[in-house]
């Protein structure tokens, strides 16, 4: 089981069994829901954002492991950062998601926990599912609180 | 299971004839990330026996020529097999004739056609379609898009927790604006074999026409049409061993003389002015252009292939299989079975607890073994059971009880790797 374990590595089996930030923000000022059609997972995130800065953010929905995994993964990691250092994150892990298996991460930029993720480069299939909260983001950051959810169709 | 017992038990004179046909698969051979492939994705597609592969090479090699166009040879050859493959194909559904068989892409564009053609002239604002919830997405698209289009309303037969059709609620949907009845043969989601004769009389008594979908029974249990007494019954020939891009559309006859054409263009006139068209009768009105003529050659054969196996053998060993998949399911901790209809196909879906589909279908993958983890094209019933998908095994006859016991053990590691 060597690859699946390069896939599910302990990380992604701990975020997927206690996700971080699981749950509903009250304050939020930006939120989206996220929806895989293929598999039906479904995703919300909730940010609340003051001075160009995330003060908190949260998600809640259904999931695999890997999708539930990534997005507790991107709550811990944005946690305090700004809009500009968010954006930039969302680049870095979008590159790194969707290069093949060996390429390297952008410069100056730091994987750290989220290296983990990295096993499903090598299953196409997945690639969505680790994308899936990072694009949620995206749209919740792109609008505000008061207009409608998108009903997202993330591209990975 | 230790193998002299697995062993032990597959010697059955029905076992080693199931070998032998196994042997015709020439990719159930293959190996996936090293391991033997375990395909049990059948409801998806089922794999091509060589004979199938044989003919259609041939043809490309050596009979290769348009159909119904030219005098020279070749054209007379191509239009005899692909006649011939219409001729096999009303033999297999017991159709009163040849010109009830009307070759499509596939069972999606055989509803989508008969769905159009009946919609210009049975379907008036206010009528009713009925289907039921446990249809495919392709049973259930078209329909609305006709309703849209003519302002009819569609009716879903419910079903019980079993995943069989609840009749009383069901037969009460019947009524003075029943038009239409559309209806699963057999579930592709949970494997539920409908009892159609009493579903097909109600349509009739209220002067509606039953259009049967039969992409999941077709591979598993006999069809006879005539004894079924539906309008139409649709299937796909790559669920039968068939080849992509080849399907069926069975209607009555006395409705197709009827029915105006659906697409326009060669081979369905008899000749055309700019003034006035006349078309051509069953089946060419309904299919114009340039048929799938290999794919229908490659489907004749699948269908030659499938009762050289025999319906008898094919079910035995499919009901040996499903009833050990169930047993050994049922052993693991934490999983639901999603429907225990009464009558089941080769088909089973099930979840396990706090472990996505998705991730199952993954391990199981790693180990070789092909299922299916989604929605199924489902959704409706995916909503009935409050899930958001589930894994589907689903069986073929050339499938073992020793591939069984594979992806149990392989089942077992998912759950040790998730721990819960
Ligand atoms: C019950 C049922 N109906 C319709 C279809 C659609 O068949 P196809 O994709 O071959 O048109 C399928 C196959 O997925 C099916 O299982």
């Amino acid at each position: 089981m060597n690859s699946l374990l390069s896939l599910y590595q302990e990380i992604i089996l701990d975020h997927n069994r206690s996700p971080r930030n699981f749950r509903k923000l009250k304050h939020a000022t930006h939120e989206a829901q996220g929806f895989n059609p293929l598999c039906g997972d479904k995703v919300r995130v909730y940010v609340e954002v003051a001075d160009h800065r995330i003060r908190d953010i949260a998600f809640e929905g259904t999931g695999c492991a890997i999708s539930t995994a990534s997005a507790s993964l991107m709550t811990e990691f944005l946690m305090g950062k700004t809009l500009e250092e968010a954006q930039q994150f969302f680049e870095s892990v979008r590159h790194f998601l969707t290069q093949p298996p060996d390429t390297p991460p952008l410069p100056g930029f730091d994987l750290g926990k989220l290296a983990a993720l990295g096993g499903v480069r090598r299953y196409p299939a997945r690639v969505k599912c680790a994308t899936l909260g990072w694009h949620t983001l995206q749209a919740a950051l792109s609008q505000d609180a008061q207009s409608v959810t998108t009903e997202k169709d993330p591209h990975a | 299971m230790s193998t002299s017992i697995t062993s032990e038990r597959n010697r059955s004179p029905l076992a080693d004839r199931m070998l032998s046909w196994r042997d015709d698969f020439p990719i159930l051979r293959e190996r996936v990330h090293g391991k033997p492939l375990v395909y049990f994705d059948n409801a998806a597609t089922t794999q091509k026996p060589r004979s199938v592969i044989r003919v259609m090479t041939e043809y490309f090699e050596k009979q290769n020529a348009n159909v119904h166009r030219g005098v020279h040879s070749l054209s007379e050859v191509a239009t005899t097999l692909y006649e011939e493959a219409r001729k096999t194909v009303a033999r297999f559904l017991q159709a009163g004739s040849p010109s009830e068989i009307i070759f499509t892409r596939g069972t999606t564009e055989s509803i989508n056609l008969i769905a159009q053609v009946l919609g210009q002239v049975v379907i008036r604002p206010g009528d009713e379609i009925i289907l039921s919830e446990l249809e495919h997405h392709s049973n259930i698209v078209p329909w609305q898009l006709l309703c849209e289009k003519t302002g009819a309303h569609l009716r879903v037969i419910p079903i019980l927790e079993s995943g069989d059709l609840d009749a009383e609620a069901g037969s009460r949907l019947f009524g003075p604006k029943t038009r239409i009845l559309a209806l699963a043969h057999v579930s592709n989601a949970l494997g539920t074999v409908n009892d159609l004769a009493p579903w097909i009389r109600l349509a009739h008594e209220r002067g509606a026409l039953a259009v049967i979908d039969g992409a999941q029974a077709i591979p598993h249990l006999p069809v006879d049409v005539a004894a079924l007494d539906c309008d139409f019954y649709v299937f796909s020939g790559h669920k039968l061993y068939g080849p992509t891009g080849i399907g069926v559309l069975y209607g009555k006859s006395v409705w197709l003389e009827r029915l105006p054409p659906w697409q326009g263009g060669g081979d369905m006139i008899t000749s055309v002015t700019f003034q006035k068209t006349q078309y051509a009768a069953s089946p060419q009105r309904f299919e114009a252009g340039t048929p799938p003529i290999a794919q229908a050659i490659g489907l004749a054969e699948a269908i030659r292939y499938l009762e050289a196996v025999g319906y008898a053998d094919i079910q035995s060993q499919e009901n040996r299989i499903t009833e050990y998949v169930l047993q050994r399911l049922r052993e693991i901790p934490g999983i639901h079975l999603i429907g225990e209809p009464r009558e089941r196909a080769a088909i089973v879906s099930f979840v396990l607890d706090g472990i996505h589909p998705h991730d199952i279908g993954t391990v199981l993958d790693q180990q070789g073994i092909a299922v299916r983890a989604g929605h199924h094209c489902a959704m409706p019933l995916m909503e009935h059971y409050r899930v958001p998908a589930t894994v589907r095994a689903s069986f073929a006859f050339y499938n073992t009880l020793n591939e069984v016991d594979v992806m149990i053990e392989a089942l077992g590691k998912t759950v040790e790797l998730f721990g819960r």
